[in-house]
């Protein structure tokens, strides 16, 4: 059972800023979601042969928490076999129905040498339900791999969140990891990519908007393990009444990841004066001749961007919604094209209006 | 007909007061340059009038056609006919000039039934890529296409009265001539009234002004016609800068 595993505390650096000295695992009872798969024929692995891919992403356990998913986790693996490309985007959408509950679903993609994928997954619940997701996702991306996924956070308000994201990327290989965090009471997520292979590039990108009580908090990781490796991250986000955000990144970059450029930026704005933020780059480099960069901020919205606007003719929560949209912009550029993104803007446009 | 009329405005800004008791009466189609050296003050009256945060007004009247001006927020100095043209516009990251000149349409109960055509129009007039309307507002501009841009949301917001800052610093003769003749038109076209504020007179070429005045030390110590800026021109601002204390 659950509850008599030794928990982390916020003294571990890892934690720190974390909302884990108030969870209890023994309010909750191992449990399913209700999920569902489109376009997933052709690629989506069943039985024992799903179970098998557990692990093709992530070889170590991070955590307790990844530990637990690993133990009994609800799979769904998608394999995509060499040269091809997966034209359909796979949609999956998860549902927390009721309280109580604790789940762990865990979503491996392998990516044969030279394939192409687009997954998205969805977590949801309604705001009344009081359970917790401890969702892992592994992607392997073989030789030349191109894969691409998303992750959206509707969670109800009284959901917890608990995450992974492991990526591997061999030679050549692309992979993209997107999240877009909008739900959930406390919701982590930590996403960390490996670079194995020469040339072997990621970009990560989030967009996240906490309000009322809520707390996002995510930890990255860039790791550089072979030469002329390139990565990309991009985290902005938006934290409003008394809700918090916390981001913590490291890039690495090992002996090996020579010529390798990495860059890492996050940016927050704090929309209500009782909102916080914590961001916390850092680098850690054991190789000279690569181009490595990061850049945090934290902070409301430019008075003189306000002024411009409202200066216009351009009423304060309109001006506020362009510069906040304007904001998400090149986070909004990035992300992949799909039929969730208008939801997507309805939500935070709701956010902003003070529904919530 | 409309009127902008300042009484005795009195502005501070981080407790040292700046303007000492402007005094000034602008009507349709008139336009009013004030001229004077660095430090007299010129941006303070100008970000007064719009309501910039900071600027603190502790004495005087603002007043747009009877409307107290100063008892409004920012955003309803600009429906209510004032437009700012700023010195140094801001980058606004992300937002499309497209978007902004629609909010502002918006909020003034007026909609245009084919924007994209009176923009387009409107930049051509000035000479503005029109291109640069669909990317974030300022954003990586060059000082001439940040005053075009400047002007094109003049031209398309139709204001009663503009207030000028420094319109002419950063630009080129081109862009100069271009912004200066389209402010002219619409004094001509549309009565609007300008205020016109700058350091040099070579703005007035193609706007011309019906007064001009001279600011210094926070007041205006003179006010007459053209004529005075061609004074200025030719003896500089050593006369004023001694006197007004």
């Amino acid at each position: 059972m659950t509850t008599a595993l030794a928990l982390p505390s916020t003294e571990e650096e890892i934690w720190r800023y974390s909302r884990i000295n108030e969870l209890d695992l023994s309010k909750f009872a191992s449990g399913k979601l209700t999920t569902t798969v489109e376009g997933g024929e052709g690629v989506q692995l069943t039985g024992a042969t799903a179970t098998a891919l557990v692990g093709a992403g992530m070889h170590v356990q991070p955590d307790v928490f990844a530990q637990l998913n690993t133990d009994t986790p609800d799979v769904i693996a998608l394999q995509i076999g060499k040269n091809k490309v997966h034209s359909q985007t796979v949609v999956i959408t998860h549902s927390v129905d009721k309280s109580g509950v604790v789940a762990y679903p865990r979503l491996v993609i392998y990516a044969a040498e030279n394939s192409e994928i687009v997954v998205v997954e969805r977590f949801t619940s309604a705001d009344n339900v009081h359970s917790l997701v401890v969702p892992v996702v592994e992607v392997h991306a073989a030789q030349s791999a191109r894969v691409t996924y998303l992750a959206i956070n509707e969670l109800g308000k009284n959901t917890w969140q608990i995450g992974h994201q492991v990526a591997v990327g061999e030679r050549d290989s692309n992979v993209r990891l997107f999240t877009v965090a909008l739900g959930g009471d406390y919701a982590r997520m930590r996403a960390e990519v490996r670079l194995v292979g020469q040339g072997a590039s990621a970009q990560q990108t989030a967009l996240y908007f906490a309000d009322g009580t809520q707390m996002h908090d995510f930890r990255t990781l860039q790791s550089h393990e072979a030469p002329r490796t390139h990565s990309d991250l991009l985290f902005k986000g938006a934290v409003k009444d008394t809700s918090k955000s916390v981001y913590t990144g490291l890039i690495k970059i090992t002996e090996n990841g020579t010529k390798t450029e990495a860059f890492q930026t996050n940016r927050t704005l704090t929309l209500s004066r009782g909102a916080w933020a914590e961001s916390v780059p850092n680098l850690e480099i054991e190789t000279n001749d690569v181009k490595c960069s990061h850049a945090s901020t934290v902070g409301p919205i430019d008075d003189d961007q306000r002024f411009y606007l409202e200066s216009r003719g351009v009423p304060p929560e309109i001006a506020e919604r362009l510069v906040v949209f304007g904001f998400f912009d090149e986070v909004i550029d990035r992300l992949p094209q799909s039929e969730f993104l208008a939801g997507i803007r309805d939500k935070v446009i709701a956010k902003l209006g003070g529904t919530k | 007909m409309s009127t902008l009329e300042i009484r005795d405005l009195q502005v501070s800004v981080g407790g040292t007061q700046i303007l000492n008791g402007i005094t000034l009466t602008i009507n349709s189609g008139e336009v009013h340059a004030v001229m004077g050296p660095n430090g007299a003050g010129k941006s303070t009256l100008s970000a007064a009038i719009m309501g910039k945060p900071g600027y603190e007004v502790v004495g005087g009247s603002v007043k747009l056609d009877g409307q107290d001006v100063l008892a409004m927020p920012t955003w309803q100095r600009a429906v209510a006919g004032l437009h700012l043209v700023m010195q140094y516009p801001t980058e606004v990251p992300g937002v499309k000039l497209s978007e902004v000149l629609s909010e502002a349409l918006v909020a003034r109960h007026a909609t245009l039934p084919n924007l994209n055509k009176t923009i387009n129009e409107e930049a051509a007039r000035i000479s503005f890529d029109s291109e640069l309307v669909n990317r974030a507002v300022n954003v990586d501009f060059s000082g001439g296409e940040k005053k075009r841009n400047e002007t094109l949301q003049l031209a398309v917001l139709k204001p009663k009265i503009a207030i000028l800052d420094e319109l002419d610093s950063g630009l080129d003769i081109d862009a100069l001539r271009d912004c200066a003749k389209r402010v002219e038109d619409a004094t001509n076209e549309t009565g609007m009234g300008a205020l016109v504020i700058t350091h040099y007179s070579r703005l007035f070429e193609e706007l011309k002004p019906d007064f001009v005045h001279i600011l210094a030390k926070g007041r205006i110590v003179k006010s007459g016609g053209p004529e005075l800026a061609d004074e200025l021109e030719r003896d500089g601002y050593a006369a004023y800068a001694t006197t007004a204390q």
